[in-house]
């Protein structure tokens, strides 16, 4: 929308698929939660199966924009457009979702790590709809944490983050980070990952985690926010993350 | 509870009440009515093409495929409007030497910022307009473009526009004398380079305007978002050549002004000119980028200042460079120096100090206009003024507020002069302080702060004393020859069913001004409030005035009100003497009715009063005169200006891993002479608190080496929200000016003058432990961590 009352985009067609009922829906089946990609920013907030097995979306939720634009804004319009400063793809990408992806030749299921390839470009062909999302449901031996360093409520992050540990016990079994705000698309910290599985998570873990993330992340540099910056901030939020989660509950 | 009687319990008794808005009910409910809205029969929509280049030569314009788009009814030039309107050159003949090239509404050969309109569309529809404003083409040669305020006055700098002798718009100097030898001989110096950051007004409702021009009787309507109907009608008649008396000026609701919608916009002078050549209404409503690409900017200066000190921490003397940089050319007609003046002007303000030397440059630079915006210089001067101190206090290892204790001119030492020649007539910085103290709690926020210090939180204080300058006289404007009035004028009249209403020329754009006005008539009248109506922003309607701005509304309007509310009450108690066979002294007003002045008792009511002037007029003496509408004017002739007071503290917490700010708490203590409405004083506070922090932590406009605004988008330039701001704590000291009956100052720039310097005070205080500062506003996380080292 900003994009056509700027000018910059004049489609000829614009088709509103706002009552599609297919596109609607939040049902949890076989281990997994299918989101209709119409579910609203508002939903992710408040639907007890989000909250109960993606946390992750309801703890980004309140993050996103403001209850206006909430009110109307889809988690498939988020993800379809793949802004790289959004929360919602890159907490798909945390949470190892799949999108589910209509065309003439049918649908087919395309992972989160090979769903976002570039700055707004995705896996979506031309004259395909992504119509659902697929979530990996949590469950209690999962533990998840979510931030973001805006400078307003509701603005676009400097830099954001979602951590998904897969820990039953002392040991991480399993994690999966994503960051959003530091780079053409949400991106995975497979270094910072690595460094947690099979670790307890505790204060040398968190720093080798930070440590990693100048293999994970290139942010880009601008006047505003160098990218000396984001990296430094993306340190110190995925250490207050970690450290939130190893405080406990 | 049984409390003294007070003056506010005698009936209509609205001065210094807490009086709800009127208007705020109906633009809650939707129902204002602003330019945006107005739909006139053949209306037309005007929409520009904006120059992409900071600075450049116009070398052909070819416009032949945009006149033949659909709904496009005209395509206009520089060219076309200058055969209409003369060219405007915003100096005033007081800024000794000040210079400018003229300005015409669309430009002829060469476009000075990037963003300047050069081409109209005028279509059936703005979407129409804007499509054939893509199908123009330009070509353009571009000039080198002058962005930085050291290259610009550098020897052989390129110039800004042609037609300038150098970048230097105006300079100006003062100097008490010997200010070399008190800094070489004093205990301490303290000295720091700040930076300013340039900002802009942001109002809800963007600038608007529709202009309507009817060819069969050369009269001009022009419907206008702008706080100053009257300075416009004068401009459109003077530069379009109508008479005066056929232009005419309405200014309906208006989505806040801040300073912004009194200067004169390239836009608003062309649309004036496409209804002239289109014979039809055309509207001009400009949108988000638009306005942060044209309308004024403010701010925007270097100052690099020291103070010296005694050893015991007494100020003697202060020197201070300003530089600032203004757009390529002065705003029309109140120029871009207004604020550049007043910050030499005002630093130092409040205190003791006698010694004095400042010098003002003034720099064109291909950027969008500077001119006034809410606190006009203020919270420069303060800022300066008042972290110098706190670096003093530092050094000399005195605290913030006893080093301002020592230094604050005493409220008992009043009427006096400030080394930069401004005449105080009272004011009562030590209440002031005093005050603030008590309701910060400071000493005990400075023991938590030394607790939490030991536990890594790591909060600051700060405070910031100001002076501000309102209700100004023709000494400001009209003796540098512009048409500004600093009077203002009223018409106050009972109608045949004895309600009130009240035409004046001072406006409202949110703030109020209509409600204190109505407070102020129903006072002086001795009738409800809700009987009186106040119609303000019509040029037609309400006699000629300066309007609002400057902290007039109050000031000067209410003074207005006042004196034309006691001429009519004069007349109203006469004609009832007449019809009661009573002496007018034995009567007064009271709830509308007119009772013995002794005892109370209800004599007559208004209602009947005017009911026998207007349709029995037969039943009074033949030397009866009833004159129930009296017109009146006022002008301020004491004091040059009313000058107000006040001091702001501020309590933050600085994340020092983020180099983010959490603003925790600001307080005010100000002085605004009488407080008419004490709810609407606060809500000035507010306001103008929040403008302050947003540009102490959020505000600026950027642009990048070639002249381009790289934030000119409600993303990425950040305003101030809700969910960033503290909760905004407000005291008050009331000494009302002796120069009028009402006793009111002015209250709509406090809050802005003063909220920056302590916030910048507060952060400064934090980052102490790490021997570090900042000097820069607005105070960004990065800059923050810069500072910190930490990138």
């Amino acid at each position: 929308m900003p994009a056509l009352a700027l000018r910059l985009q004049a489609p000829e067609r614009l088709i509103d698929i706002a009552h599609i009922p297919d596109l609607r829906g939040i049902d949890l089946r076989d281990g997994w939660l299918r989101l209709g990609a119409l579910t609203r920013h508002a939903e992710a907030h408040d639907h007890p199966l989000i909250a109960a097995h993606a946390p992750l979306l309801a703890l980004a939720a309140p993050h996103v924009a403001h209850p206006a634009i909430r009110n109307r804004g889809t988690l498939g319009g988020s993800v379809a457009l793949a802004d790289p400063a959004s929360e919602f793809p890159a907490m798909m990408l945390a949470m190892g979702a799949e999108m589910e992806i209509a065309g003439l030749q049918g649908t087919r299921r395309v992972p989160a790590d090979e769903f976002f390839q570039d700055l707004y470009q995705t896996a979506l062909e031309p004259g395909e709809l992504l119509v659902a999302l697929h979530v990996p449901a949590a469950g209690p031996q999962h533990r998840c944490a979510f931030d973001e360093i805006a400078r307003r409520r509701g603005d676009y992050a400097l830099v954001g983050c979602g951590v998904m540990l897969t820990a039953p016990a002392r040991e991480v079994e399993s994690a999966r980070i994503a960051f959003f705000s530091v780079g053409p698309t949400p991106i995975r910290a497979l270094a910072a990952e690595a460094a947690l599985t099979g670790r307890r998570l505790d204060g040398e873990a968190i720093r080798l985690a930070q440590a990693a993330l100048s293999q994970d992340l290139d942010p880009p540099d601008d006047e505003q926010v160098p990218a000396a910056m984001r990296l430094h901030l993306a340190r110190v939020l995925i250490g207050r993350l970690l450290g939130r989660i190893a405080e406990g509950p | 509870m049984n409390r003294p009687l007070s003056a506010l319990d005698r009936p209509n008794s609205y001065i210094g009440r807490s009086v709800s808005r009127p208007n705020a009910k109906r633009l809650l409910a939707g129902r204002g009515r602003y330019v945006t809205d107005l739909v006139l029969p053949r209306m037309l929509h005007a929409a520009f093409l904006r120059s992409p280049y900071a600075h450049a030569r116009i070398v052909a314009i070819d416009v032949d495929a945009a006149r033949a788009m659909p709904g496009v009814r005209l395509v206009a030039t520089g060219a076309d409007l200058a055969k209409l309107c003369k060219p405007w050159t915003g100096t005033l003949d007081h800024f000794k030497g000040m210079t400018s090239v003229p300005q015409l509404p669309l430009p002829l050969e060469e476009v000075l910022w990037a963003g300047q309109a050069v081409v109209a569309v005028v279509a059936d529809s703005r979407a129409e307009a804007e499509d054939a404003v893509e199908a123009i083409v330009i070509e353009f040669e571009e000039l080198p473009a002058v962005v930085d305020i050291d290259l610009a006055r550098a020897p052989g700098a390129d110039r800004a526009a042609a037609g300038l002798e150098n970048n230097l718009c105006f300079h100006s100097r003062l100097d008490t004398g010997g200010i070399d030898t008190i800094f070489a001989d004093a205990a301490h110096v303290v000295e720091e380079e700040f930076h300013f950051g340039r900002h802009t007004a942001v109002t809800l409702e963007p600038r608007a305007i529709v202009a309507d021009y009817d060819c069969s009787e050369g009269r001009l309507t022009v419907h206008h978002a702008t706080q100053t109907p009257y300075q416009f009608q004068d401009l459109y008649s003077r530069h379009y050549g109508i008479p005066e008396a056929r232009v005419r000026v309405i200014a309906p609701d208006i989505g806040g002004s801040f300073g912004m919608k009194l200067h004169v916009y390239h836009e608003d002078m062309a649309v004036v000119g496409l209804s002239m050549l289109t014979g039809r209404p055309v509207k001009f409503v400009a949108d988000r980028v638009e306005s942060f690409v044209s309308d004024i900017h403010a701010r925007d200066h270097r100052v690099r200042a020291r103070m010296a000190l005694d050893d015991a921490g007494t100020i003697l003397a202060m020197d201070v460079e300003d530089v600032t940089a203004i757009g390529p050319f002065s705003t029309y007609p109140r120029t871009s120096a207004v604020e550049g003046n007043q910050v030499i002007r005002l630093i130092g303000a409040p205190y003791r100090m006698r010694n004095y030397r400042a010098e003002l440059s003034v720099v064109f630079q291909n950027k969008v206009q500077t001119s006034q915006y809410r606190a006009v210089g203020h919270p420069i001067a303060c800022a300066v003024t008042e972290r110098l101190l706190d670096m003093a206090a530092a050094k000399v290892g005195l605290d913030p507020a006893a080093i301002r204790e020592r230094n604050l001119i005493p409220d008992d030492a009043y009427p006096c002069e400030s080394p930069t020649g401004f005449r105080f007539e009272a004011l009562s910085h030590q209440q002031c302080l005093a005050r603030l103290k008590t309701m910060m709690g400071y000493e005990r926020l400075r023991d938590e702060q030394a607790t939490l210090r030991a536990r890594g939180i790591h909060r600051g204080i700060g405070i910031a004393t100001f002076v501000e300058i309102s209700n100004p006289s023709p000494a400001f404007y009209g003796i540098g020859g512009a048409r500004i009035s600093a009077q203002d004028g009223a018409i106050v009249k009972v109608t045949p069913s004895g309600e009130v209403r009240c035409l004046i020329s001072v406006t409202e754009q949110g703030q109020g001004t209509e409600t204190i006005i109505g407070q102020i008539v129903a006072d002086q009248l001795g009738i409800p409030c809700e009987r009186v109506q106040v119609v303000t922003g019509d040029t037609e309607v309400t006699p000629h005035g300066g309007a609002t701005w400057a902290c007039r509304g109050a000031g000067i309007g209410g003074e207005t009100a006042l004196q034309a509310a006691r001429r009519l009450r004069a007349n109203i108690l006469a004609l009832a003497a007449t019809i009661l066979q009573a002496k007018p002294e034995a009567l007064t007003l009271q709830d509308g009715i007119v009772v013995d002045a002794v005892t109370g008792a209800e004599r007559i009511s208004l209602a009947e009063i005017a009911r026998i002037a207007y349709f029995r007029s037969d039943t009074l003496p033949p030397d009866a005169s009833a004159q129930l509408s009296v017109a009146h004017h006022y002008a301020p002739q004491g004091y040059p200006f009313a000058f107000t007071n006040g001091i702001q503290g501020c309590h933050v917490e600085l994340d020092v891993e983020t180099g983010f700010v959490k603003i925790l708490k600001h307080w005010v203590v100000e002085d605004c002479g009488r407080i008419i409405n004490p709810l609407l004083v606060d809500e000035q506070m507010r306001g103008g608190v929040v403008q302050g922090l947003g540009a102490a932590f959020f505000e600026e406009c950027l642009y990048n080496d070639g002249g381009q605004l790289t934030n000119g988008s409600l993303a990425d330039y950040l305003v101030p929200m809700a969910c960033e701001m503290p909760d905004i704590e407000i005291g008050h000291v009331e000494t009302p000016t002796a120069d009028t009956v009402l006793g009111a100052k002015g209250c709509g720039e406090a809050g802005t003058a003063a909220a920056s310097a302590a916030a910048l005070n507060a952060v400064n205080d934090a980052l102490a432990p790490f021997g570090t500062s900042i000097a820069q506003i607005p105070m960004t996380p990065a800059r923050l961590l810069k500072a910190l080292g930490r990138i």
